[in-house]
């Protein structure tokens, strides 16, 4: 057999490409028609039209709802900080070695077993309405507080063992390599072991992000009027779905950015961790 | 101690190895073992893969506790239970199999990061001391490079510059060449012959017969954690004693 000429290979390679967009294309189109087509057909359209995508309604709660998202946004943007805190130092508090410490690691490890044992709207009912009820002065009573350190709680403990994968995928013999040198153990954490192992874990840790974005909603079953409460305040008000499905289009010009960022980070990190792709 | 009344310092050994015995689990990877190294020697460590040799040397660097006996550092029992290891490892330093270099970090990086946390050097002097080991042993363009764009061979000079580079007193060599293709194997012996005489004591457990016999003062024939023979380079390769160093030797000669 005499080898093909590259510039066969490559004319080969192009026409495979071109077959398998225009596949891709033509499947996508067929489901969209299908759906354009058949939906509109089903006995009952057009009262879901007119109660789900009003567009006039939609237009007339859809400023509301931005507002209220911003409290979604805010909630979300002051318990990251904290998830990463307390998810690491959970994390690191699990990893000691010393056997003295042992009351440490099973405390942490009970942490995080109970909060992500516990469904998070239920830990939200109980954090933000058990603690105000303990009496606690303005503004130390205020649910949205306490929903949020539910919520804060409940992630860190999802965080704390994706911290913890990340630590245990960094090599014993880089630990050996820090010991050998004098360095201490917490340097050892800190210098060879944390900055490996944290670059390990952005993509899944962007992947909690996205979910917590989301569930920053569950907050709004104790009070706080944000998106989702305030969608429910006006399908009440006008007997109208649409503002629901608003609301859904605002969470989603969030969390795909998010998630394709997350896609990204992670095809970027498996590029860089291994050899070539199979096809 | 049982030493401190025989030996006068004059002759004290450098590492002294009294009687250690290392199991993990149920499997016993030294047995009563017991060497003497003196300052400024160099003492390879031979035998079957399984012999005991890397655990000898990670014992010594204090990464393995001991089950039981005493290692000794200029006739200071450095193994005792509770001893901080930290200022014994800098003066004992190890280099492994496999570099464990830190990926994360340049070569300078790799090299002045315990110089400046443990020795507490400053940045300007961690870099020239990592600057003038680079320059020694030719890999001084490669100061900013990370180690993941170094041939393993490169890797491995850097690892020892790294262990170097603390000023240790003795210095461990864990089959160094081992995980090396075997065009990179000389780079990294040649480092090794430039130590010698230099007044660091080595310790190397090692496969290369033919290195042993050239820079060893004394090679030391390890068999199921205990020392077999021990003797100079052409006692132990040319006359061995000991019926199982011969069968060991016929093994990997050929």
């Amino acid at each position: 057999m005499t080898s093909s000429s590259s510039s066969e290979r490559r004319s080969f390679e192009r026409a495979q490409r071109r077959r398998s967009t225009l596949i891709a294309a033509a499947s996508t189109t067929a489901v969209l028609a299908a759906v354009i087509f058949l939906v509109p057909r089903m006995p009952r359209w057009d009262r879901v039209k007119k109660s789900f995508f009003d567009i006039d309604q939609a237009s007339d709660s859809f400023p509301r709802l931005v507002d209220a998202f911003w409290l979604d946004v805010k909630i979300f943007v002051w318990t990251v900080p904290a998830i990463f805190i307390v998810g690491l130092l959970i994390a690191i508090a699990r990893n000691t070695r010393t056997p003295a410490l042992f009351p440490l690691r099973a405390l942490a490890a009970t942490y995080t077993d109970i909060m992500r044992g516990i469904p998070v709207i239920l830990w939200i009912y109980l954090v933000g309405f058990g603690v105000p009820g303990l009496g606690l002065e303005r503004p130390y009573n205020s649910p949205l507080l306490w929903g949020s350190v539910a919520l804060a709680m409940t992630y860190s403990g999802y965080v704390a063992e994706v911290f913890r994968a990340g630590i245990d995928s960094v090599h014993e013999g880089q630990r050996a390599a820090a010991r050998s040198l004098g360095l201490s153990s917490t340097q050892t954490m800190r210098f060879v072991v944390l900055p490996q192992a944290i670059r390990r874990v952005v993509p899944p840790l962007l992947n909690d992000l996205v979910s917590l974005q989301k569930d920053v909603a569950l907050v709004s079953l104790i009070g706080p009027i944000e998106i989702l409460r305030q969608a429910g305040i006006d399908k009440a008000k006008f007997a109208n779905f649409t503002p629901y499905v608003v609301a859904a289009l605002i969470f989603l010009s969030v969390t795909i950015p998010l998630t394709r960022l997350t896609d990204y980070l992670l095809s970027r990190e498996r590029r860089r961790t291994s050899g070539t792709r199979v096809a | 101690m049982t030493q401190s009344s025989a030996v006068s310092q004059g002759t004290q050994p450098k590492v002294r190895i009294a009687n250690v015995s290392k199991s993990f689990g149920a499997s016993q990877v030294l047995r009563d073992i017991s060497l003497d190294v003196s300052a400024g020697e160099v003492v390879s460590l031979i035998g079957a893969s399984g012999s005991g040799k890397t655990t000898l040397l990670r014992c010594v660097n204090l990464l393995e506790p001991i089950d039981d006996g005493a290692i000794l550092l200029d006739g200071d029992e450095i193994s005792s239970v509770g001893r901080d290891p930290n200022p014994v490892r800098r003066r004992v330093g190890i280099v492994f199999q496999s570099f464990n270099l830190f990926p994360h970090m340049s070569v300078s990086r790799n090299i002045t990061l315990a110089l400046s946390k443990v020795l507490g050097q400053s940045g300007e002097e961690a870099l020239e001391r990592a600057a003038e080991l680079l320059k020694r042993f030719g890999l001084a363009e490669k100061a900013d490079v990370y180690p993941d764009q170094l041939s393993g061979g490169q890797q491995q000079r850097v690892a020892i510059i790294r262990a170097l580079a603390m000023r240790p007193e003795v210095l461990l060599l864990d089959e160094i060449t081992s995980a090396l293709d075997p065009e990179l194997v000389g780079e990294v012996l040649d480092v090794v012959r430039e130590l010698k005489g230099s007044g660091i004591t080595l310790l190397i457990a090692t496969h290369e017969m033919g290195f042993a016999r050239e820079i060893s003062d004394r090679v030391c024939f390890l068999h199921t954690g205990t020392v077999a023979e021990i003797g100079t380079p052409s006692q132990v390769f040319s006359s061995p004693n000991d019926e199982r160093t011969r069968q060991f030797l016929r093994r990997v000669m050929n």
